[in-house]
C-alpha cells in the first residue's frame, strides 16, 4: 500500500481536486448511462406494448 | 459529357434569375471582413496576424451558408428524382451540380479575396498566396459540402444539422489553406500546404460526388 | 460456420443472444474495472515528475481509446450494412454511438483536468485534444442525424454514410491537426513523454482499457435490444416475448 493515511488518499498530492474530479465524471457518466439504457428499454417495451394492444384490441375504451 | 454541361449550364441559369443566392454569400464574406478588423482593433500588426485565420474562416462560413441550397430546390420540386431515373450516372450529374454551386458561391470569394486581404495589409505575395489557397480549396469545401447537403436533404432542422456535420470534416481544408497563407508571410513558403491542398481537392473529386450521389439515393427511396 | 453467423444477422435470433451477453461483458468489465482501479490508485507509484496527479491518465487514455475504437466500431458496421443492407448492422451502429460520444467527452473533461496543474490552462491546443474535439463533434454530428431523420432505415443508411466518410476523414485531421499544431509552437508536452512508463502504471492503463471496452460492448449490447424491440414491434416474435406480454398486462392493470 501506498497511501500512509486516508487523507492522504483523498488529497493525492495536492492533486485531489483534479484526480477526484477525473474519477467522480468518468464513473458517475457511466452509472448515469446504465440508468439511461434500462430507462429506454423501459420506454421500448411500454411503446410496443400499448401499440400491440392498441392493434389488438381496437374496441377498447383507452383513458388518456 | 453533354449532360454535365448541360447540368451546370442550368444550374447557372436558374442561380443567376435569383440572384440573392450569389450575393448571399458575397455579401456575408465581405461583412465578416470589414467586421473583425472592427472588434478587434485597428493595429496593422495585429490584423496581419489575424487575417489568413479570419479571412479563411470567411470564406469556409460563406460557403456552408450556401450548401442547403444545392439540391433543396431540385428535390422540392422533383427534378432530382428524374435525375436518378435517368440514363446518365447520377455521380456525373451530382459533380455537375456541385462545379455549378462552387462557381456560383466558391468563385466569387476567390475574386474577391485579394481584396478583403488589403483591409489586413497583407503584402502582395501574401495576397497572391490567398488567392490561389482560396481557390485550390472552396472547390474541396463544395465538394464535401455536397455530402453534408446530400444527407440531410429534406430533414427537419437541415441548415444547422449540415453545419454540424459539415465543420468536422472542413478542418484539414481550413488548417492547409489558411496555413498556406501563414506560411507564405513567415517565410517558409507555402508549396507543401498549397500541394496538400490540391491532393486533397483530387481526392474528393473523385469520391465526393459517388458518396453524394449515394447519399441523394438514400433521401430519395424514402 | 458462416451459416451460423448469417443466423444471428436476423434481428429475432440476435436478441436473446444479446440478452444471454450482455451481463457477461457486464460482470467482466466490472471485474476488471476493479482491478484496474485497484493497481492504478493502490498499487502504482507516486510519478517521479507529475506527482499523484498523473492518476488521472487510467480513465483518460482508455476513454480516449475507446471513443477511437468505437468509432471504429461504427465505421465497421456502416460498412457491412450498406453493403449487405442488413438492419441489424445499422442497429448495432446506433446502440454504439451514446457510448462513443461519452467517451469522447471524458476524454476532454479528464483530458483538461490534466492539462490545468500540468500545463497551467484548462484547454490547450495539444493536437490529439483537438482532433479528440472534433471527434467528439462527428459523434454529436452523427446522433444528430440519425435523431432528425423520421424514416429508420433512412437514418440507419444516412447515419451509416456519415460514419463511414467520418471514420476515412480522421486520420486526414489527425494529420492536419498535428501539422497544424506543431507549425503554432503549440504545447510541446505529452502525455507519456519525460517518464518512461513504470511498469505497474501500463499495466493498470491497459487493464482499464480493457474494463471500458467490455463496458461499451455491454452498453452496445443491451442497447440494441430496446433498439430491435420498437423496430420490429410490427412482427410476432416481439409481441410473443414474455417481457412484453408481461408489460401489456402491466398495461391493463393501469388502465382498469
Amino acid at each position: 500500500m501506498i497511501w500512509n493515511s486516508a487523507a492522504d488518499f483523498w488529497a493525492m498530492g495536492g492533486y485531489g481536486l483534479y484526480v477526484w474530479g477525473s474519477m467522480g465524471m468518468t464513473f458517475g457518466l457511466m452509472a448515469l448511462e446504465m440508468l439511461w439504457v434500462k430507462q429506454a428499454r423501459a420506454q421500448a417495451l411500454k411503446q410496443v406494448a400499448l401499440e400491440i394492444e392498441a392493434a389488438q384490441t381496437p374496441a377498447k375504451e383507452w383513458h388518456s | 459529357m453533354s449532360a454535365f454541361v448541360a447540368i451546370v449550364k442550368r444550374d447557372l441559369t436558374l442561380a443567376l434569375r435569383r440572384k440573392n443566392e450569389v450575393i448571399t454569400a458575397v455579401f456575408f464574406f465581405v461583412v465578416v471582413a470589414a467586421l473583425f478588423p472592427l472588434g478587434i482593433g485597428p493595429e496593422l500588426n495585429t490584423l496581419r496576424l489575424v487575417a489568413p485565420g479570419i479571412l479563411w474562416v470567411g470564406a469556409l462560413l460563406a460557403s456552408m451558408l450556401s450548401l442547403g441550397r444545392m439540391f433543396a430546390a431540385d428535390h422540392a420540386d422533383g427534378t432530382l428524382e428524374q435525375m436518378a431515373l435517368s440514363p446518365n450516372s447520377l455521380s456525373v450529374l451530382v459533380a455537375a451540380k456541385i462545379l455549378a454551386h462552387w462557381l456560383l458561391s466558391g468563385l466569387p470569394l476567390v475574386l474577391l479575396a485579394p481584396l478583403m486581404g488589403l483591409q489586413f495589409d497583407l503584402s502582395t505575395n501574401a495576397l497572391w498566396i490567398l488567392t490561389l489557397s482560396l481557390l485550390l480549396g472552396t472547390p474541396l469545401l463544395s465538394l464535401i459540402g455536397a455530402i453534408g447537403a446530400a444527407l440531410t436533404l429534406g430533414v427537419r432542422g437541415g441548415d444547422v444539422l449540415l453545419s454540424l456535420l459539415v465543420l468536422p470534416l472542413y478542418v484539414p481544408a481550413l488548417v492547409f489553406g489558411a496555413g498556406a497563407v501563414e506560411a507564405e508571410i513567415s517565410g517558409l513558403g507555402a508549396s507543401a500546404h498549397l500541394s496538400i491542398l490540391a491532393a486533397m481537392g483530387l481526392v474528393a473529386a473523385v469520391f465526393s460526388p459517388w458518396a453524394s450521389a449515394a447519399s441523394l439515393r438514400i433521401a430519395l427511396e424514402s | 460456420m458462416f451459416q451460423k453467423l448469417f443466423f444471428y444477422a436476423s434481428p429475432q435470433s440476435f436478441y436473446p443472444l444479446a440478452g444471454r451477453l450482455w451481463p457477461l461483458f457486464a460482470l467482466a468489465g466490472t471485474a476488471l474495472t476493479a482491478w484496474g482501479m485497484w493497481l492504478g490508485m493502490f498499487v502504482a507509484p507516486t510519478d517521479f515528475q507529475q506527482g499523484e496527479g498523473y492518476r488521472i491518465i487510467f480513465v483518460h487514455v482508455p476513454a480516449s481509446w475507446m471513443s477511437m475504437v468505437i468509432y471504429l466500431a461504427m465505421a465497421f458496421w456502416a460498412l457491412l450494412g450498406l453493403t449487405f443492407n442488413t438492419r441489424l448492422s445499422g442497429m448495432m451502429c446506433r446502440a454504439l454511438a451514446p457510448t462513443g460520444a461519452i467517451f469522447a467527452f471524458l476524454s476532454l473533461w479528464t483530458g483538461a483536468l490534466w492539462g490545468k496543474p500540468m500545463w497551467g490552462a484548462w484547454w490547450v491546443w495539444d493536437a490529439r485534444l483537438t482532433s479528440e474535439l472534433i471527434l467528439f463533434f462527428l459523434y454529436l454530428g452523427y446522433i444528430a442525424l440519425t435523431s432528425a431523420i423520421d424514416d429508420a432505415r433512412r437514418a440507419d443508411k444516412a447515419g451509416g454514410i456519415l460514419a463511414l466518410v467520418g471514420a476515412l476523414n480522421v486520420p486526414i485531421i489527425y494529420f492536419s491537426v498535428k501539422w497544424w499544431n506543431t507549425l503554432h509552437q503549440g504545447a510541446s508536452v505529452s502525455m507519456t513523454k519525460g517518464s518512461s512508463m513504470a511498469q505497474t502504471m501500463l499495466e493498470a492503463m491497459l487493464i482499464m482499457g480493457m474494463a471500458f471496452w467490455l463496458y461499451a460492448i455491454a452498453m452496445a449490447l443491451y442497447r440494441v435490444r430496446s433498439i430491435i424491440l420498437v423496430r420490429e414491434r410490427h412482427v410476432q416474435w416481439v409481441a410473443d416475448l414474455p417481457e412484453v406480454q408481461a408489460m401489456r398486462a402491466h398495461a391493463l392493470e393501469a388502465q382498469s
